[in-house]
């Protein structure tokens, strides 16, 4: 059973790494999405075709001698239960789209789970690298390096016009999904965010939750990334994202700092009252969990809080989520004793940290 | 930002609505987008980009009317998978790759909204990418070529008509 591995630690081991900006931007991850020629897309294809799709795709990290990159372990969703499905998506490692709706759907997912490639999604090829920090062009470099290994083994669906063809619309051209995951206290606290977020909306760019479309933004993490993928070239994009994280991340320090400078005390209470409650609550619901080390991980930046580091607050940001509660209590929760696990769950990682 | 609807959660869902020249800015959160279904086309219980993408089409053709006569209408439906475009506007998804070619130029209006462009200038496959380079740097020349042939500057025309008929010939060599 080698997805045991995937799901039994919530951190993975690319996240413990540190890179430039990482109390600001706290991931990085670029997808590339690719279909072969000649066979119908998902949507539309028979077990048939889509066990076709699987099979030409799933050996290629094997021929193409992808050592280099890593290890890579191979986990067919049918084959996998629904809990642990639920823990790789809260892992970023798969979609939730993979993981419900899928036929044949598999995932190849590499030693330290910093590359997931997933197969019969609602492409055929979907890869994904995820780099700590602020990395997008080094994210964008492993991608595209995996895609060229990949385009020697099978022909992909291209068309002298309208680029890598995709089965939505809003992936044509380039198939490429630049995000980056940010961590915003400062902004929503100084009530700046809704300005500057819906300035990014006009810059081709979008924002969403941390579990993707639809999602809500929890514990002020915000995931930005490009919304056109047709027109421009891979570095524009890459480019244009880049630049404007950099000026989100400029704005998000001044806020850090004119808070600091105009109610230290406010702040430091606030961060400090969140630290006591983390250490001692006894039910916690996932939302105020999230406001909560939403504020301490603030505070290990401003260096008010000591102690817990912030691969520790990583590992909790997905050890309270529904699915990974569960399988590390190892039985079906409702949410309430979701909300007494995650309390415990919490307080005991923060006496050892 | 905060829904627009409810005014408490975020709004997750931004899109401009056009009609009749008139321009509506909608910013709502999922739940509210859920039950005002009626106010967005082509919503009916879980609403996704799919469905909104599949607004944008329905637009399309409302939009059109009888009036603005369509020159002749591309094939309604991809000969490869059978998917139909009415099918597509509905699922605001593409069901294999030949759809793009038999849907064909119907689309750019799509693709405009979407993306502001309608042509890829990105990577290109390596393997077969060669015959692409070879064409983009073809249909370059044929732009100079014109240029050239309205500024009457013919001798250089003929050099570039001679430039274009090598690379033709090794295209169709590859």
């Amino acid at each position: 059973m080698p997805n045991l591995r995937f799901t039994e630690k919530a951190l993975s081991e690319w996240m413990r790494g540190t890179a430039n900006d990482s109390d600001i931007v706290i991931s990085s991850r670029v997808r590339i999405a690719r279909n072969l020629q000649h066979l119908p897309f998902p949507l539309l294809a028979t077990r048939q075709q889509s066990e076709e799709v699987l099979s030409r795709l799933a050996p290629v990290p094997e021929k193409q001698n992808m050592k280099s990159i890593g290890t890579f372990y191979a986990i067919k969703l049918d084959d996998i239960e629904p809990l642990d499905k639920k823990v790789l998506v809260e892992k970023h490692l798969i979609s939730p789209s993979l993981a419900s709706e899928s036929q044949n759907g598999a995932v190849l997912i590499s030693e330290d789970e910093s590359v997931s490639i997933m197969i019969n999604e609602e492409d055929h090829l979907r890869i994904q690298c995820l780099y700590p920090g602020f990395q997008v062009r080094e994210a964008w470099e492993k991608a595209t390096s995996i895609d060229d290994l990949f385009e020697a083994e099978v022909d992909y669906a291209f068309d002298d016009k309208r680029g890598y063809l995709t089965s939505c619309p809003t992936n044509v051209g380039t198939g490429l999904r630049a995000s980056v995951m940010m961590h915003l206290p400062a902004l929503v606290m100084t009530q700046q965010i809704n300005r500057i977020l819906s300035a990014v909306s006009q810059v081709g760019l979008t924002v969403r939750g941390i579990y993707g479309e639809g999602s809500e933004a929890i514990g002020n993490l915000f995931q930005i990334s490009n919304q056109i993928t047709l027109g421009q070239t891979e570095n524009e994009i890459i480019d244009n994202l880049h630049s404007v994280v950099l000026q989100i991340i400029e704005h998000e320090k001044n806020a850090r700092t004119r808070l600091m400078n105009d109610s230290r005390l406010r702040i430091t209470d606030r961060i400090k009252r969140s630290y006591g409650i983390l250490s001692f609550a006894e039910v916690l619901d996932s939302k105020e969990a999230g406001q909560r080390l939403s504020d301490v991980r603030l505070g290990i930046d401003l260096g008010i809080v000591q102690g817990p580091s912030i691969p520790v607050m990583n590992e909790l940001n997905v050890m309270t989520q529904p699915g990974f509660l569960q399988k590390k209590y190892g039985h079906d929760m409702n949410s309430e004793e979701r909300d007494i696990y995650r309390a415990r769950l919490i307080r005991e990682t923060l006496a050892k940290a | 930002m905060l829904c627009q609807e409810c005014g408490k959660r975020p709004a997750t869902l931004h899109f401009t609505k056009i009609v009749n020249g008139e321009k509506n800015e909608f910013h709502i959160c999922e739940t509210c987008a859920r039950e005002k279904g009626e106010m967005l086309p082509g919503t009916s219980g879980g609403f996704s980009i799919h469905s909104l993408l599949s607004g944008l089409l329905d637009f399309e053709t409302a939009g059109k009317g009888a009036a603005s006569s369509v020159k002749a209408p591309q094939s309604q439906r991809c000969e490869e998978c059978g998917m139909t475009y009415s099918q597509f506007s509905k699922i605001g998804r593409f069901g294999c790759s030949s759809c793009y070619k038999y849907f064909g130029d119907r689309l750019d209006p799509l693709f405009k909204r979407v993306h502001g462009n309608t042509v890829h200038v990105g990577k290109v496959p390596k393997r077969s990418g060669g015959r692409i380079q070879l064409k983009r740097r073809i249909d370059d020349l044929k732009l100079e070529l014109q240029q050239r042939i309205q500024q009457e500057e013919f001798e250089e025309a003929a050099q570039l008509r001679d430039q274009i008929r090598n690379l033709e010939k090794e295209m169709a060599g590859q």
